[in-house]
């Protein structure tokens, strides 16, 4: 005999646990099993594009570290090489290099959030995520001793760097390239094979290789869908032609990859800045520029590898101080949509990890 | 004589010994049937002991270990945990209590009210009653029923009714959600439970608590030794009977906030929370008593008070509880009850099953304990291990998409190395 049942609706966010910031998703539910998600966004929006338009080139930098501020290094950078670009400003080496660096920290920094809030978002009881938080603090530390500040660094500036690192940064550095590997290996022990971990993982939140190149996704979720693109090495920027790693790639594009590619990305990033650290030259760390920059005008797109996907800068230059129209392309925003393809025909608990996987900020979602 | 069943067994020692605080009840009922009170007073006199005793006992153990666990789960999460309340942070249990105590109760516009009061007064009962029938001693229990494990079972199955009164009556679909998952889950392990439970008795062909305890007094073994896979069935069915990390699918944080509690603040979810600590006591208590020899530790017991034994034994394994909920993630409803039905239960019944027959091959033939009990010990180990392994075998746990994988590392953009996930015939993705 068939029963008559009605779908019911449920809202997990703005406010709840694992929304990771103030996302609602709006499930429509058959049982525990999904049939329809609605995503609504706009909770945090803070206008920032429009902000922008109002203020100089370099007053613009501390809103990309408010943008996606789990990785602000990373955003700061994308918006000064769209400035640069369209200044045609040169960067002199060490800054380059420096911001390399910091680049891969903050890459450090944020997968380990990321995999850390993720693990959460399966059950366990904030265990991984502290673990996690504890390799996480050593890098804001070390953000700490070259800016001063360890979320919203502000650190990158048009033409270099704000400041040259201090003298115990380089080694205080290196110690933590040291102790990283060890790290890694331990977390991979405790998490690769955890049997529970595989069971709610794998197999779930699946995106085939079309439909993520389709959806335009991009960093680790791509990679995990099987998708070997990478713009440190497609489209290099700073001195990445210059440095050697490799490009960890999933092969069945679940919420199960996406982690493991994420853990593989962190040893990399250990790699990079092993050779950072040996190849930083000497030299200033900055080029003068105007306090008032004009560049000509005209439009440019910047793009760089973010620790959560392809984060570009569409700059437009009417020739005067402030940008005619700054526009971030959010990695995690594109993520984001492709999340109703792989949650539909799941359970309530798979859509969390689902989510979880995405890794997604609210500050870069919404801006 | 009023009071036979308390001078029957072991002659009552003096009342100042504590190695049993039975002797020193024993002392004062016989006071005052010596001067003459009425027969029914050492009734109502003794079991006024024993419930208060009891009540004391849960809410100071609770509040003692809520301290333990922030410290020790701290330990497990490279945190210090709370030091600041008090030395070593000890008091930090009564700030929590005093916080929640002083906390405004809110109830929905929608909700039932009767049913919402009630829920969480009634969730107590069922954790504290369980107490009832558990040997804290020789002669420490409040009511040794002879149908002791039937009474912990079908006490325990009203928990469900109270944590599905919760989630409806507060009208979240959240609650509602938790409540549906709670009852699903439990009476699945419920099935666990009970057979589990029934190779313990098939073995001491008892099921009066301390009937099993001396059973296992007598012949010097505990029942964990001849029965491993009931104990680790058990601890399971435990684990999921008392919603905790990892088996806390019922008030999953992660997925739908705090499950059927989530409408529920102040001192209302302190009473859920209070709860969920003394089943979880009580689920220890069971275990120590059932398995792990209660009050008894090989002779010790003449020394040693026997109820600080038991509180030994159950402390420490409530530590096991402590520990998987910091090491464990969770898993998904279905997976854990796919875990009931398709692998514990079909271990359970042949378990019970060669229980039977190893009780049967030692009654008949009159053989020496001594002699066969290592056998069946040897024996039902070897074939736990088997067992366990084998049935995970055949259920494919062991298959390719169920292990454990590493990325590939390319040193060049532009490939696709995407593969469709692994399908069974029917295109379905397996299921964990």
């Amino acid at each position: 005999m068939a029963m008559k049942t009605e779908p019911f609706v449920v809202n997990i966010g703005p406010q709840h646990p694992s929304t990771h910031g103030v996302f609602r998703m709006k499930l429509t539910l058959d049982g525990e099993r999904i049939i329809d998600v609605d995503m609504i966004l706009g909770y945090l929006h803070r206008s920032m594009e429009k902000l922008a338009e109002e203020r100089t080139y370099t007053q613009n930098i501390p809103f990309t570290d408010r943008a996606d501020y789990l990785a602000a290094m990373t955003g700061n950078l994308a918006y000064c090489l769209a400035a640069e670009k369209l200044a045609g400003v040169e960067v002199p080496e060490r800054a380059q290099w420096l911001r390399v660096i910091m680049s891969e920290l903050q890459r450090i920094a944020s997968h380990a959030l990321a995999i850390g809030t993720f693990i959460n978002d399966c059950g366990a009881w904030h265990t991984p995520l502290m673990y996690m938080l504890r390799e996480r603090e050593k890098v804001l530390d070390l953000f700490e001793m070259a800016c001063g500040a360890r979320l919203t660094v502000n650190y990158m500036r048009i033409g270099g760097v704000a400041f040259d690192v201090p003298d115990g940064f380089v080694p205080a550095c290196r110690a933590l390239v040291k102790e990283m590997p060890d790290r890694i290996a331990e977390y991979e022990g405790l998490l690769l094979e955890n049997e529970i971990l595989v069971a709610r993982a794998r197999g779930v939140g699946i995106l085939p290789a079309d439909m993520a190149i389709a959806y335009s996704i991009s960093g680790p979720m791509l990679r995990g869908s099987g998708v070997a693109w990478d713009l440190r090495k497609a489209d290099p920027y700073a001195v990445y032609d210059q440095v050697d790693f490799d490009i960890p790639v999933g092969t069945n594009g679940d919420s199960y990859d996406r982690f493991l590619v994420r853990m593989e990305e962190m040893r990399q990033s250990v790699r990079i800045l092993e050779q950072g650290l040996d190849a930083l030259p000497g030299g200033p760390v900055n080029v003068d520029i105007p306090v008032a920059l004009m560049p000509p005008p005209g439009e440019t797109y910047a793009r760089i590898e973010s620790p959560r996907g392809e984060l570009g800068f569409y700059v437009v230059s009417d020739g005067g101080p402030a940008p005619f129209r700054f526009h971030i392309r959010a990695a995690s925003y594109i993520n984001l949509s492709a999340l109703r393809e792989m949650t539909v025909g799941l359970t309530v608990a798979d859509a969390i990890v689902v989510l979880g996987s995405v890794d997604i900020v609210m500050g870069e979602v919404d801006r | 004589m009023p009071f036979d069943w308390l001078r029957a067994g072991p002659p009552l020692a003096e009342w100042w010994d504590l190695r049993d605080l039975g002797n020193a009840v024993g002392g004062l009922l016989g006071w005052i049937d010596d001067r003459g009170g009425p027969s029914w007073l050492p009734y109502v006199v003794s079991g006024l002991i024993g419930i208060v005793g009891i009540l004391l006992w849960s809410v100071f153990s609770q509040l003692f270990f809520v301290w333990a666990e922030r410290r020790l789960v701290a330990r497990i999460q490279v945190r210090l945990g709370p030091n600041r309340a008090g030395p070593l942070g000890l008091l930090q249990p009564v700030a929590d209590a005093l916080k929640v105590l002083t906390k405004e109760m809110i109830t929905p516009r929608n909700a039932d009210r009767l049913l919402f009061w009630a829920s969480p007064i009634l969730v107590m009962v069922p954790a504290l009653v369980v107490f009832a029938v558990l040997p804290f001693g020789e002669r420490m229990v409040l009511a040794d029923l002879n149908v002791g494990v039937l009474f912990v079972i079908a006490i325990g199955s009203i928990n469900t009714i109270v944590v599905f009164m919760a989630g409806w009556s507060s009208s979240n679909k959240f609650s509602l959600l938790g409540a549906m998952r709670t009852v699903a889950m439990l009476i699945s392990y419920e099935l666990v439970q009970v057979l589990a439970l029934l190779a313990v008795v098939v073995f001491t062909n008892s099921m009066r608590m301390g009937a099993i305890v001396g059973w296992q007094d007598d012949f010097n073994t505990w029942i964990v030794f001849v029965q491993p896979l009931a104990l680790l069935a058990y601890i399971f069915a435990g684990a999921v009977e008392i919603n905790r990390t990892p088996t806390d699918i019922a008030e999953a944080e992660s997925e739908i906030v705090a499950g059927y509690h989530t409408e529920y603040g102040g001192i209302r979810w302190g009473m859920f929370q209070l709860a969920e600590y003394v089943a979880g006591f009580a689920i220890a208590a069971i275990v120590v008593t059932m398995y792990l020899g209660g009050w008894t530790l090989w002779g010790l017991e003449e020394w040693v008070p026997g109820w600080l034994i038991f509180l030994g034994k159950l402390y420490g394994f409530f530590f096991v509880f402590i520990w998987m909920r910091g090491t464990l993630p969770r898993l998904r409803v279905d997976q854990l009850m796919g875990f009931a039905w398709k692998y514990l239960l079909p271990l359970l019944l042949v378990n019970v099953l060669l229980a039977g027959l190893e009780v049967l091959i030692w009654q008949e033939n009159g053989f020496a304990a001594e002699a066969v009990l290592p056998a069946f010990a040897v024996a039902n180990w070897a074939l736990a291990v088997v067992l366990v392994v084998g049935w995970g075998q055949v259920l494919g746990h062991l298959r390719p998409e169920h292990r454990a994988k590493r990325p590939v590392l390319v040193k060049e953009v532009g490939a696709i190395l995407y593969e469709p996930y692994p399908l069974r015939p029917g295109g379905s993705v397996p299921e964990a």
